[in-house]
């Protein structure tokens, strides 16, 4: 479980992303961040990661202080952020050098993915566009196989067909003992993928859900979300 | 596969898993996917498929072999056809009755209509 509590973050003194800020996720699932931009999506992310640290409040993950970026964490954590640069080497020795890393790397996983958007595995990661560099990362953040992943608006920079095959990798890369979170304001893109939709605005947590298919008419996120950030 | 906003989308699966045994892509007796295999081919969470199979398994259509997967079940084509003259009845035609009623269109004139058609 991570657990965001009373947490207060800011980038200068003056002005504050988060203000006593508290946000639950429990374990296993798929849940969408949802927000408009520069609500603190990405420094929620951050914070979860150790990448950041809190001014004020805790960021725990099964128990332990998110900030002491402990090795055994930060193992079963991967995230993909927006944007990125990948050094100029080939694929197989950036994976040889992350591996040890994260225990339960799987190479099958890596390569069917992989395969799966149609890419090559014999690339230099140097020599990559935008689009390819989003799927050749993406691959190497689901064979991780981690207990948690966090992707960053993975579907920035993807085209309709590559935005298809990212929700069938990540359905397919999904297991139970795995808690995705999606931070994205692309609700379409990724909708039928989510257990959960949490929607901020800066301080507050504006909706917090779980999104159990009811017999009824299919809960409309997008609407959900234009209303919960309009009446407010 | 595209979703419409009326109807749950674990029935909507469920419907597009009938359309394909109707069409013979999973004929009587043949293997499904897997849940998981199913919910990346349609791009949607795995819980929800599973409620789709789930549902088709209750109406007779599917049945689990314990260790061997889903299997489309026997009898499944006419489970399948009783269902949706079942939606037929029950929805199609009261809205066609409806629509008659405020146009003003008798039962004769729908009659003629389809004895043109089935000639055509």
């Amino acid at each position: 479980m991570i657990s965001i509590t009373n947490v207060t973050f800011g980038y200068t003194p003056s002005v504050r992303v988060l203000e006593d800020f508290s946000l639950r996720f429990q374990d296993g699932g798929v849940y969408g961040l949802l927000g408009k931009n520069g609500t603190g999506k990405s420094t929620l992310l951050y914070l979860i990661t150790g990448l950041l640290r809190a001014q004020r409040g805790t960021v725990e993950v099964d128990g332990v202080d998110a900030s002491s970026r402990k090795a055994e964490t930060l193992a079963d954590m991967f995230i993909v952020p927006e944007e990125y640069d990948l050094p100029a080497i080939s694929l197989k020795n950036y994976v040889k050098a992350l591996k040890p890393f994260y225990p339960r790397f799987s190479e099958e996983l890596l390569e069917r993915c992989l395969r799966e958007f149609e890419m090559p595995t014999d690339v230099n990661l140097g020599a990559l566009s935008m689009g390819q560099k989003k799927k050749v990362y993406i691959c190497i953040a689901l064979a991780a196989n981690t207990k948690y992943l966090l992707l960053d608006e993975p579907t920035n920079g993807l085209d309709i067909l590559s935005k298809s095959l990212f929700r069938k990798v990540v359905v397919a890369g999904m297991s139970e003992d795995k808690t995705i979170i999606i931070s994205t304001h692309q609700v379409h893109d990724v909708e039928h993928l989510l257990d959960h939709v949490v929607i901020v605005d800066r301080n507050r947590v504006l909706l917090d859900q779980k999104l159990e298919e009811s017999d009824e008419a299919p809960i409309d996120i997008e609407k959900l979300f234009i209303e919960t950030l309009t009446c407010k | 596969m595209d979703f419409k906003n009326q109807k749950a989308i674990y029935l909507q699966i469920a419907e597009h898993v009938m359309d394909e045994i109707l069409s013979g892509k999973y004929p009587v007796d043949a293997k499904l996917p897997s849940v998981r295999e199913y919910a990346a081919e349609v791009e949607v969470n795995v819980n929800t498929v599973s409620r789709s199979f789930e549902w088709l398994q209750n109406q007779n259509i599917v049945v689990t072999r314990r260790g061997l997967g889903n299997f489309v079940a026997l009898g499944a084509v006419e489970a399948i056809e009783a269902l949706r003259k079942e939606e037929f009845f029950q929805e199609q035609l009261p809205d066609l009755f409806q629509s008659m009623q405020s146009i003003g269109i008798t039962m004769d004139e729908v009659v003629n209509q389809y004895h043109k058609y089935n000639n055509k």
